[in-house]
């Protein structure tokens, strides 16, 4: 075996945020350029370890953490997926990190958590057994609450207490399901499915339940989304980067590896519970899309926007119908790369203009029309428009609802689209054809270093979003990644 | 020579320079502390079966010293807490005006003493011995709680009195009965008669009271909060858990006989009572330093939560380990917290929770320490306090002990909610605490313990395999 390149993978994220939290306050440069680097370097890495992968090699590092118990990091054809969106949209957030927050306090602090996130979102991805899953799955958890937290006002105080409820609720509900299989059945490792035969019908439900419930809650299922909006008290790059991204996906990837690598789609469908799921993520695609029309601050509509979004990969998965799951995990990057750049033009927005409501985005096109142009085609690329990613993982979804014998689902996702339609079209119409309130000037966004870098991110994941609906027929787009995954036989 | 006969002389020789040279505890602590981690290292690394009869004679005229699992975690634990603790004092006591330097030379012998009482305890066989291990620790930390107050000493004295009068009445039965107190001896001839259930029905109420058990904890938040930072780090940390070894050398070496599942099962109960009753208490605090201390009431309740589990499982390793890394875990992370809880105090002038805004802000390590010390009381990972709780679970589990493993897992869940509140209260936006002069060391003591506390985590392989040398059950047979 050669370099254990999973562990590297943590490492480098390891040492940015040592770095961060030890470097004194005033040495912002060498501290951007730690995170930089590191954000590089792990891009690096992920490149090394697709090659590998490539080559037909195997990565996998694996130690006795505890008696009867093994940590395992490996890297196979899912992880990898997960593994590239997160530290791909890493590196653009760092950018977009520094230029939001240019040189203001508790900086330090705020980098070093950050980077704990990046590690433990790519010790998701890289996890081999349910209980290193939870490891890091739980370090996300502890990693996220100071960001939620980082203004140390009431409302973000507010904002962190119902997070920690929610998510540590969660994970103790989580921890039980995997703790009472691996009691039943042994280690529950993802490469192979466990031997559920002779566990009762009744065991295996209340178990998916523990296990769906607590991961369900990062995944911001209804009736347990409750902290995602609130959560939104967070500085802009958290929400995007982690509220769009990181956290929810932990969630969805959860529930991706409990279906298909724990449980396995014939015992879903023998237990009848692939549909209850199924009917789960509709109802929680419709909700939160209804929700998010009510919404007249920005960031929490596209909060309630994400509750219903995230809720497709679920659909997917719960599907168990292969086009259908393609569908769900291509979902997975098309979601995460269209709503950070949401997420960051909301955030471009509240720092250089102060606008934060959606009655104050009238004429907010004429005020900052590259950060509007980017909003708008990841806006429609949610609606479902083509050739944007979003219409990719919607055609899949709804030709697997087909297939699977699930006519319904077509119905959900076009009363999604209709709602999605509904509450994206007013913004960009305040944006583009309304005249402004008040005649502000034009930002310059595309001069001096600190507007250039906030505003390059956005441009960059925006025409990623385009791309990966282009392109979607080569073998390199997340697409082709995603009908790799299924039709290779890796779910 | 082995590390086995020395571990307690060489604190012992401390007292007495101590007493000598007053003025000079810096020099002392100097010597004590390489000879001391040395010697908790070198026991680390003793062969599976090193056992000890000191003066060479075998008991019943010898007494034996043993370097099983549960010392070999106990004692290097203790030694780390007593060295950051032993550090943080020193600046602490050393620049105390307020006092004059009666309260520094009150301090060392004290120290010692409870270092030396600790290592008896994790080492000796001798019911005997046990008993004057732990009565000199007793009065060690009712001295340390007389330097904060007379009045929650004096409660303290009379109720440590009370625990030791039982267990010495269930010593002299053992000795009447079986003419020997070696818990080795005993193991092979203790019978489950009335006269041994007494005795240990007795010495277990005796510990109980000593480890502040539920419903016997009365006296622990008094005294816990009384005494200065280091003090109540020692106690919280060390001095409770003394009183949890003996009780396990009781009901799984010297009586296992008579150890009978129910006598077993209302430990276990008393440990789930105390699990929820001390963190509902943490949760109704308004003060830090009271939280920490119910916190600990709770914790304790852990370790005897185990008991049934261990006493029932097929294969008790992993239960076995799990007690033993829970009580060092919390031993590390418990001191941790008590001594960054001093230093918040002392910068905010005050011991309220709601008060402790701007923390994180002025004090980043302070709150680090406090941080990471909750992490692994809470039993997240990755942390030593994660890895005993889930082998604990886990080993729940494996029994069908359905109850015992939510109150576990609730009892992480409670502990997020008392813990979470202070560090909230610290990440305030209003505020502005200056960090007191001289508590630096105590800050960075108290992040060198709950940094080892989370890093044990992740040997926990490591520790398991080393908890469970020499476990009154086949160890070979078990992995």
């Amino acid at each position: 075996m050669s370099l254990p390149l999973p562990l590297l993978l943590l490492l480098s994220p390891l040492l940015a945020s040592v770095a961060s939290f030890a470097l004194p306050e005033r040495w912002a440069i060498w501290r951007d350029a730690a995170n930089l680097l590191s954000a590089l370097t792990t891009l690096l890495l992920v490149g090394a370890l697709l090659a590998r992968a490539q080559a037909g090699l195997d990565s996998e590092w694996r130690y006795e953490f505890l008696p009867r118990h093994d940590f395992v990091l490996r890297a196979d054809a899912l992880s990898l997926l997960f593994v590239t969106l997160s530290t791909s949209l890493w590196l653009v957030t760092t950018v977009y990190a520094i230029a939001y927050f240019e040189r203001g306090p508790n900086l330090p602090r705020f980098f070093g958590f950050f980077n704990l996130c990046v590690l433990s979102a790519t010790g998701v991805a890289l996890s081999g057994t349910a209980i290193t899953f939870f490891l890091f799955y739980e370090l996300l958890t502890l990693a996220t609450w100071p960001l939620v937290v980082h203004k140390g006002d009431d409302k973000s105080l507010a904002a962190g207490r119902t997070y920690l409820t929610y998510t540590l609720a969660g994970s103790v509900a989580f921890l039980g399901g995997i703790l009472w299989l691996t009691a039943l059945v042994g280690p529950v490792e993802f490469d192979a499915l466990p031997d559920l035969a002779a566990v009762s019908r009744l065991t295996l439900t209340l178990i998916f339940v523990l296990c769906v419930g607590g991961l369900g809650v990062k995944a911001a299922l209804v009736p347990l989304h409750g902290w995602l909006p609130q959560a939104m008290a967070a500085p802009a790059p958290v929400s995007a980067l982690l509220h769009a991204v990181a956290v929810v996906k932990a969630g969805a990837y959860g529930i991706v590896r409990i279906v298909h690598h724990v449980f396995g789609t014939e015992t879903m469908a023998a237990l009848g519970l692939g549909t209850a799921l199924a009917a789960l993520a509709s109802v929680t695609i419709i909700y939160g899309s209804l929700w998010a029309l009510v919404q007249t601050d920005i960031k929490k509509r596209l909060a309630y926007s994400t509750v219903s979004q995230v809720s497709y990969i679920v659909l997917g998965a719960s599907l168990a119908e292969p086009v259908a799951a393609i569908g769900g995990l291509v979902h997975l990057v098309h979601q995460g790369v269209m709503k950070i750049t949401l997420f960051m033009c909301a955030g471009a927005l509240a720092n250089r203009t102060g606008i934060t409501q959606v009655s104050e985005l009238n004429g907010a096109g004429r005020t900052m029309p590259v950060t509007m142009a980017a909003f708008t085609m990841a806006a429609l690329g949610m609606i479902g428009v083509p050739p944007i990613a979003g219409f990719v993982s919607k055609w899949y979804l709804g030709l697997g609802g087909l297939q699977a014998g699930a006519p319904w689902v077509v119905a959900v996702l076009a009363g999604s689209a209709l709602l999605n339609a509904a509450y994206f079209l007013p913004l960009l119409y305040r944006a583009w054809l309304l005249p402004q309130r008040v005649a502000t000037a034009r930002v310059e966004e595309l001069s001096g270093t600190w507007n250039l870098a906030l505003i390059l991110p956005l441009v960059v994941t925006a025409l990623m979003s385009l791309a990966a609906g282009l392109f979607a027929a080569t073998e390199l787009s997340p697409l082709g990644w995603a009908r790799l995954i299924v039709e290779g036989g890796y779910l | 020579m082995t590390p086995v006969d020395i571990l307690v002389p060489v604190p012992l020789a401390f007292i007495v320079l101590s007493l000598l040279a007053p003025r000079r505890p810096g020099l002392i602590l100097a010597l004590a502390v390489p000879a001391m981690l040395v010697l908790a290292g070198w026991l680390v690394t003793l062969p599976a079966d090193a056992v000890r009869a000191v003066g060479g004679w075998d008991p019943p005229l010898g007494i034996l010293l043993r370097a099983d699992g549960l010392a070999r975690i106990m004692v290097p634990a203790a030694a780390l807490t007593a060295t950051l603790t032993g550090l943080s004092a020193l600046r602490e006591f050393h620049g105390d005006t307020a006092h004059g330097p009666a309260r520094a030379e009150t301090f060392w012998p004290l120290f010692y003493l409870i270092w030396a009482a600790a290592n008896a305890a994790f080492l000796t066989t001798d019911l005997f011995n046990l008993y004057v291990a732990l009565e000199l620790a007793g009065l060690a930390a009712v001295a340390m709680v007389a330097m904060g107050s007379v009045q929650a000493a004096l409660r303290y004295l009379l109720v440590a009195l009370m625990g030791s009068a039982f267990y010495l009445l269930g010593v002299a039965l053992v000795l009447n009965r079986y003419a020997t107190v070696d818990v080795m001896l005993l193991a092979d001839r203790a019978e489950a008669d009335l006269v041994t259930v007494l005795a240990l029905a007795a010495m277990s109420g005796g510990l109980a009271v000593k480890a502040a058990l539920f419903p016997l904890h009365g006296w622990l938040p008094l005294a816990h909060v009384a005494a200065p930072a280091p003090a109540s780090a020692l106690l919280s940390g060390l001095v409770v858990k003394i009183a949890f070894v003996i009780a396990v050398r009781l009901w799984f070496e010297g009586f296992a006989p008579a150890a009978s599942p129910a006598g077993l099962q209302v430990l276990g109960w008393l440990g789930m009572l105390a699990v929820i009753f001390g963190s509902l208490m943490a949760i109704r605090q308004e003060q830090l330093k009271p939280l920490v201390a119910y916190s600990t009431v709770a914790q304790i309740g852990y370790l005897f939560l185990a008991f049934p589990i261990v006493g029932a499982a097929a294969d008790p390793a992993n239960a076995w380990a799990s007690m033993s890394l829970h009580a060092g875990a919390h031993m590390l992370a418990k001191a941790a917290m008590f001594l960054a809880a001093g230093v918040l105090i002392k910068a905010v002038n005050g011991g309220e929770i709601a008060g402790l805004g701007g923390c994180a802000r002025a004090m980043p390590l302070t709150v680090a320490a406090f941080g990471l010390a909750a992490v692994s009381l809470m039993g997240l990972p990755p942390s030593g306090g994660f890895a005993a709780k889930f082998l604990m679970v886990d080993a729940a589990l494996r029994l069908g002990a359905a109850l015992e493993a939510t109150v576990i897992l609730l009892g992480g869940l409670l502990a997020a909610i008392y813990l979470f509140r202070p560090m909230a209260a610290m990440f305030a936006r209003e505020g502005a605490p200056e960090p007191a002069p001289g508590t630096k060391a105590a800050s960075a003591a108290a992040f060198s313990l709950a940094l080892t506390a989370v890093l044990a985590g992740f040997a926990g392989g490591w520790l398991s395999e080393i908890a469970v040398i020499g476990a009154p059950f086949g160890t070979e047979a078990s992995r």
